[in-house]
């Protein structure tokens, strides 16, 4: 198609029927709004759910006890809500410095090439499969060992978590302007203390920000640990025994035929979401107002010899 | 300060041990990858040479010892059914909350419902997978499998199951919910990333705003929104729990999905589901590691397949009115 004959073409649609298109754009608009609306509704309902039936059963003694027999209806699952701390806890230990250094390794250190191997590499690891994870770690340490254990969980799940990280942390260091590494090596100070000390602290917000999404994701996951902490009704006695931990709790719960197991499973839905939404609610925060920490003006001043 | 930071220089060593421990971490993705899958294929390794090919192609699915019979035909038919309606039903519904966000809202309303769609995404598979089975299910049988089934039952094979609550479309139905805020915030970051020029362009012409997306903004788009769909696929084909907890679980020939109403099982959730009922010396355990790997392998090549579409348009700037 020529140009003229396509300029042609464009005059005329819309020269003619304004009214019609008028329409047409308004039936649009509409549709787009139904749109969000019916995916709003999901949510209103999964919470009021969540939050109606779990506020029924949710007590201190529920908060605060051991579960007792099935479908009983008497216990609670302080259990489960300690699990889900101490899962968090190791897999943080392991995740966290893990996820941080690959950042830093493909912000500052990798040539583009392998930077972008491993960045690719990152993206689709995130994307694997939760259970797959959950089979290695139990072909890898769980079989190995003999027992179900919390260290096979939380290698699993920090295998979710680590590559989550090292992408928010990339790309928080990626946002920083180089004058401020140029600064450093001017000062004659080595690479590493460049990263640690000045890089890190200006890329604060949006490291913590990865982590606690990285925190939010594991957290609610349920494969992995189906096949690595298999849960117990008992306190924790170390990490070389099996553990219980809310989302395997609400699987169990909730395929029992008792009306009173079920509840329990939504009293642990409320208490898990609340935790989940906490997370995001901080991290909301943390983005919205206090974005930049310090300051980058704070940690230049700092660099540049003002004491504090 | 800046004098405890040259003192440091001294130990020059220190600088070279972080950098090597960055590379480590850095390396420890390839690791990771290449010991998954080597643990994954040296432990089904007993199955694939047991069954072979048969072991894909295969619908029969027996445990008993002396009687043994595994084929993953539709586990894999599963999970891409329940993958495929769940993206049909989600990506329309992405592209639309997209569109919203990037074109129609106020700017006052876009953080609140951006928010709102990522909360979703916050919310665990095992929550779905409880308003799924407790609330979701009996709603949807009422108000929509059993009219359809009693319309068009007796006329159409897909609709031909008494809808029970715990079959293929449930899941599906769900699995598209819990995808829908991946497949919109990505779409939602696309089309954000066409330049205004394009969409001034139609403005000027005197487009409408429907106009100017399907004009200006869509054909540019295109392939990125291409991508954010594949992106929600491999989602979908990895979720757990909420498809253990709503499609049925029926095992062998009977859970090769035929019809919108029949129990099947996907491959995720015949693994949650048996896992831990296997001897790990029997044929069943490397039975179950086999559909981890095939799981395996179908989420790597669409993950692969959406990152490169991704990448690509995410790469190119360039652009006028496309497609007209």
């Amino acid at each position: 198609m020529s140009n003229s004959e396509r300029r042609l073409e464009f005059r005329n649609y819309f020269q003619d029927n304004l009214e019609k298109r008028m329409v047409k754009d308004k039936i649009v608009k509409i549709i787009v709004i139904a749109c969000v609306a019916i995916a709003i509704i999901p949510l209103g309902s999964i919470l009021a759910d969540v939050v109606r039936m779990g506020i029924e059963i949710i007590s201190f003694e529920f908060l605060t006890t051991l579960p007792g027999a099935a479908g009983s209806g008497e216990g609670g699952i302080a259990n489960s809500i300690q699990g889900t701390f101490i899962m968090i806890g190791m897999t943080s230990a392991i995740g966290i410095p893990i996820g941080v250094l690959s950042g830093i390794y493909v912000a500052e250190y990798a040539n583009s090439r392998v930077g972008k191997l491993i960045r690719f590499f990152n993206d689709v690891m995130m994307q694997f499969p939760s259970i797959v994870f959950g089979i290695f770690a139990f072909l890898f340490i769980v079989l190995v060992l003999g027992k179900f254990n919390l260290w096979a969980g939380a290698i699993a799940l920090s295998l979710i978590m680590f590559p989550i990280i090292a992408r928010t942390t990339e790309e928080a260091l990626k946002l920083i302007p180089d004058t401020y590494r140029e600064a450093g090596h001017a000062l004659g100070i080595p690479k590493a203390i460049v990263i640690l000390k000045i890089l890190l602290k200006a890329a604060k917000g949006g490291i913590v920000t990865g982590i606690m999404l990285s925190v939010a994701r594991i957290a609610g996951e349920t494969a992995p640990l189906i096949m690595t902490i298999l849960g117990s009704k008992g306190w924790f006695r170390g990490t070389e025994t099996a553990m219980d931990a809310l989302p395997l709790t609400i699987w169990r719960l909730s395929l029992l035929p008792y009306d009173n197991a079920v509840m329990f499973g939504w009293g642990a839905a409320l208490v898990l979401i609340t935790i989940l939404l906490v997370l995001n609610m901080s991290v909301r925060y943390l983005v919205l107002y206090r974005k930049g920490g310090s300051g980058s003006l704070g940690i230049f001043m700092r660099i540049t010899g003002g004491k504090k | 300060m800046s004098r405890d930071l040259l003192a440091k220089k001294r130990n020059f060593h220190w600088d070279s041990v972080f950098k090597i421990t960055a590379t480590c971490a850095g390396a420890f993705v390839l690791l990771i990858i290449v010991l998954i899958f080597g643990q994954l294929m040296s432990d089904s390794w007993l199955i694939w040479e047991k069954e072979g090919l048969e072991f894909v192609t295969g619908d029969r699915w027996n445990p008993v010892e002396g009687r043994e019979a595994f084929g993953a035909l539709p586990y894999i038919a599963g999970t891409l059914v329940t993958s495929l309606i769940a993206l049909c039903i989600a990506v329309p519904l992405s592209i639309g909350i997209a569109m919203f966000l990037s074109e129609i809202a106020p700017t006052r309303i876009r953080e609140p419902i951006s928010f709102i769609v990522e909360l979703l995404a916050a919310v665990p598979s095992i929550i779905y997978g409880l308003w799924g089975l407790f609330t979701f299910r009996i709603i949807f049988k009422d108000w929509f499998e059993s009219p359809m089934h009693d319309a068009l039952g007796e006329h159409i094979f897909l609709f031909r199951d008494a809808p029970f609550g715990l079959d293929i479309l449930t899941a599906s139905v769900v699995l598209a919910i819990m995808i829908i805020p991946t497949i919109s915030a990505v779409s939602r970051e696309i089309l954000l990333a066409v330049p205004a020029i394009q969409r001034e362009a139609a403005y000027m012409l005197g487009a409408t705003k429907w106009e100017v997306f399907r004009m200006s903004v869509l054909p540019y788009a295109k392939s990125g929104l291409i991508g954010a769909s594949i992106l929600g696929l491999g989602r979908a084909v990895g979720e757990t729990m909420a498809v253990t907890m709503l499609i049925g679980n029926a095992v062998g020939p009977k859970a090769f999905p035929l019809g919108f109403f029949q129990q099947g099982n996907s491959l995720a959730s015949i693994i949650a589901n048996e896992f831990n009922e296997a001897s790990p010396v029997s044929m069943y355990f490397p039975a179950l590691i086999g559909l981890g790997l095939i799981l395996l392998f179908v989420s790597l090549g669409i993950n692969v397949c959406a990152h490169l579409i991704i990448r690509r348009v995410t790469n190119a700037h360039e652009g006028g009115i496309k497609g007209f």
